[in-house]
């Protein structure tokens, strides 16, 4: 036992005394997403009223708290009031005084500016009743869009730093280790590689200097959940951090964030400055010997700095590249000391585990595949945004009972899962729980895990190219087969989408995706022709009907696109002639008109344009 | 190019006061670099050869090297007003060509010129903003502008435009 120079059940008794004495609290979503859509202007308004409360009935002021993501961008800006169990969506500026005014003051919800949910259309009173919400389990991101992300005090009323409190006070770094180890979390990064076991792995090499780094490299396009734990509960992570330096005996440790994301950086920053205040960070934590200094490295533009091995080439200031493994940075990492990497979510999860208990922790999701994991739902779906649920929840639970299913009535056609190293599942998937294994027997993989939905009018082929050409451009140039390779199979998806490939390109497309895979050194090599391999096996049609006979299904593709104007509809108005952009349409006025094919560009502005739905795509 | 030289073609002082405000070790080179954009908008190539003629361990080419890996970094004078277009996945699917192609049209920006003759705007593509939710989406400088249009984007170029008295 070592003794503390702080009581963490004070502090917090403290913090949450300080909430209560807020009054009413309003909290205003401040993530990147609600700020876009103007929530720093709802969050003056409100302040701007709340100065002169005196009339409320039940409470003596009311508090407005600027949070960190709630997940539910699409609707945002996002106000809720937890003692009122109302969510507020889609405000803008001008509604914060009728809120005020009606809601606030005198206990009357303002009806129109409920959620509306789409399968009832019905307008939801309770919070609890959003099955956006409703059908989560949020554990990592219990506390994003409950607190003040840039106050430490309502990070410990919620148990904030409690368990490194514990951690410390027992010190037993062995026991916190086998803790995370029963709790069975796995990597949630991509690869789910077992924590504990990187954890005693670097652990076995205590004694000099080492180092724990978290991977907030979050570059999967489609994906954010990393960002909205930084934006909305940076203390968590850097509780989980503290926790890992301890149990592996390190005492500087680095975050590595995109540059893309500044709000992230900015708040990471300040909970930084504010934890060092406490002594909850930096020199002799707590009154202890024990110290841990924490850094933040901003990115720069790299997709394949996620990979460890790169990340860590990336701090020491050089090209991004990844280096061979062996060895593995637990034994030789950053500056060639013994290292733990962990991604964001995963740190996350650290301080719940240990407060929790490996057994709770457990009890959730499948049997190789334990808790929760955060998905980031978009697409073509109604709901769009951040979720949690338990692993193994399947992939028709997610889209259609949290995402409220497929926008504007369209028919679901695929999922892409887990970014440009993921692939693409079918109707055919929809059962299928979503765990490390299943996954990626299906030929996908949960990633850092993006969810992006596509519906009937996606062309299968254009987003297989379209991810080549992010794998293409995001090629370190290491690996020959992964540097030329991923340029050649984006060259043969170019001439699919043209329509000017033969079936043996399609042979020749899959002989280099195996070579990439097994000529490449890192991830992003090994995995890059996934999303070209999965939408082959399962849209294998598509492909041909390009090829074969020049048309795309679904009828993205320009290049097979014909506009044409049908002469019993065309009233001979004008209006598309007058509106095309390049002179493709020919006619006179009440004779129906014509489009000149070579000349047409395929813009589709007349299209829009025809008043009497007489343009059409071929 | 001596460091002599290259002081007589740059403001070296300003170099030496990023360098020692980031620390001189090697590894501080890509927030060096980040810096020295914010500075000048871009990577002037003699910052360049200054930075590693300076630092230990360090040489022009190997700042070079770091330089254009990261997609962050341009050694070519970027805008005044930093458009950058996400065409992650989520805006890939919910239309961020026809934004892009409405910000070139306007911009008049063709044949893979990035930024316009005045210097005011220049515009990339990134992957991902991590506003997925919001697609599509486009960052000026650090604002996030949601759920783009052609018409959106038109509007919000002439209002910058006419903030700087562009006609």
């Amino acid at each position: 036992m070592t003794n503390l120079s702080i009581d963490i059940v004070e502090e917090q008794n403290k913090a949450q005394q300080h909430i209560k004495e807020q009054g009413l609290r309003v909290l205003v979503c401040a993530g990147t997403g609600c700020v876009a859509n103007g929530s720093l202007k709802v969050i003056e308004k409100f302040k701007e009223l709340g100065a002169s409360v005196s009339t409320l009935t039940d409470y003596d002021k009311m508090t407005i708290v600027p949070t960190g993501c709630h997940g539910f961008c699409e609707q945002g800006v996002l106000v809720i009031i937890p003692d009122k169990h109302v969510t507020y969506v889609k405000v803008h500026v001008e509604d914060v005084e009728e809120i005020f005014e009606s809601h606030v003051k005198n206990d009357k919800p303002v009806e129109r500016l409920l959620y509306t949910d789409p399968k009832s259309g019905e307008r939801v009173h309770k919070n609890d009743d959003i099955n956006f919400y409703a059908k989560q389990t949020r554990t990592a991101l219990a506390n994003c869009g409950k607190i003040n992300a840039e106050s430490i005090e309502e990070a410990i009323a919620v148990h904030g730093y409690e368990a490194l409190a514990n951690v410390i006070k027992e010190n037993n770094p062995d026991k916190v280790i086998q803790e995370v180890l029963d709790s069975g979390l796995r990597g949630r990064g991509g690869a789910g590689f077992p924590t504990g076991l990187k954890w005693k792995f670097t652990a076995a090499n205590k004694g000099g200097k080492s180092y724990v780094v978290c991977n907030g490299d979050e570059g999967d396009p489609g994906a954010f959940m990393d960002r909205s734990v930084m934006e909305g509960d940076p203390h968590k992570l850097l509780e989980g951090m503290a926790i890992a330096a301890f149990a592996i005996g390190a005492d500087e440790g680095y975050i590595y964030v995109r540059a893309e994301y500044p709000l992230a950086i900015k708040r990471l920053r300040k909970a930084i400055a504010d934890a060092e205040e406490k002594h909850f960070l930096g020199k002799n934590i707590m009154g202890t010997d024990f110290s841990f200094t924490l850094h933040i490295k901003e990115g720069a533009g790299a997709f394949v700095c996620g990979e460890e091995s790169a990340l860590i080439a990336s701090i020491e200031g050089e090209r991004g590249m990844p280096r061979p493994k062996p060895p593995f940075p637990a034994n030789k990492g950053l500056f060639g000391r013994p290292t733990l990497i962990n991604n964001v979510e995963t740190l996350a999860n650290i301080p719940l585990i240990i407060r929790k208990g490996a057994s709770w922790f457990s009890s959730m999701g499948t049997e190789t595949s334990k808790g929760t994991k955060t998905f980031a739902l978009t697409g073509e779906v109604n709901n769009t945004g951040l979720i949690e649920v338990p692993m193994g929840t399947t992939l028709r639970e997610i889209i259609f009972d949290i995402g409220g299913g497929i926008r504007g009535g369209k028919k679901f056609k695929a999922v892409q899962i887990g970014g440009p190293s993921g692939g693409c599942l079918t109707e055919q998937h929809l059962d299928l729980p979503m765990d490390y294994e299943s996954l990626t027997k299906a030929g996908a993989m949960v990633g850092s895990g993006g969810l992006v939905v596509m519906a009937e009018d996606t062309c299968m082929v254009e987003v297989a190219r379209f991810f080549m050409n992010f794998t293409k451009n995001e090629s370190c140039g290491k690996c020959v087969p992964c540097r030329e390779g991923t340029k050649n199979m984006l060259h043969i998806l170019e001439k699919i989408v043209a329509g000017k490939a033969t079936m043996e390109d399609l042979d020749v497309l899959e002989e280099i995706a195996h070579t990439i895979k097994d000529g490449s050194l890192c991830g992003l090599g090994k995995t890059a022709p996934n999303p070209v391999l999965s939408t082959l096996k399962y849209f294998r049609d598509e492909y041909v009907a390009h090829i074969r006979d020049h048309k795309c299904p679904a009828g993205v593709c320009t290049a097979m696109k014909k506009i044409v104007i049908h002469e019993d509809l065309c009233k001979g108005c004008t209006k598309c002639a007058r509106t095309c952009p390049v002179g493709a349409i020919e006619g006179t006025v009440k004779n129906p008109h014509k489009i000149d094919q070579t000349k047409c560009i395929k813009c589709e502005a007349c299209l829009n344009a025809c008043p009497f739905k007489a343009i059409g795509k071929e | 190019m001596s460091v002599e030289e290259i002081s007589r073609k740059i403001d070296t002082k300003k170099l030496d006061e990023i360098i020692e405000s980031c620390g001189s070790d090697k590894s501080h080179l890509i927030a060096i670099l980040q810096k020295v954009q914010e500075e000048y908008k871009y990577l002037p190539e003699d910052a360049l050869i200054y930075i590693g003629s300076k630092i230990v361990g360090l040489s022009p080419a190997t700042v070079y090297g770091v330089a254009t890996f990261y997609a962050q970094f341009s050694l070519d004078p970027k805008g005044k007003y930093e458009i950058k277009v996400c065409d992650g996945t989520a805006c890939h699917v919910r239309g961020s060509m026809p934004v892009m192609n409405a910000i070139k049209k306007k911009l008049n920006l063709k044949d893979g010129k990035v930024t316009t003759d005045d210097g005011l705007f220049s515009m990339e593509t990134v992957s991902c903003l991590g506003a997925c939710g919001l697609a599509p989406v486009m960052m000026v400088n650090d604002k996030v502008y949601p759920q783009m249009t052609s018409d959106a984007v038109s509007i919000i170029l002439d209002t910058l435009m006419k903030e700087e008295g562009v006609k």
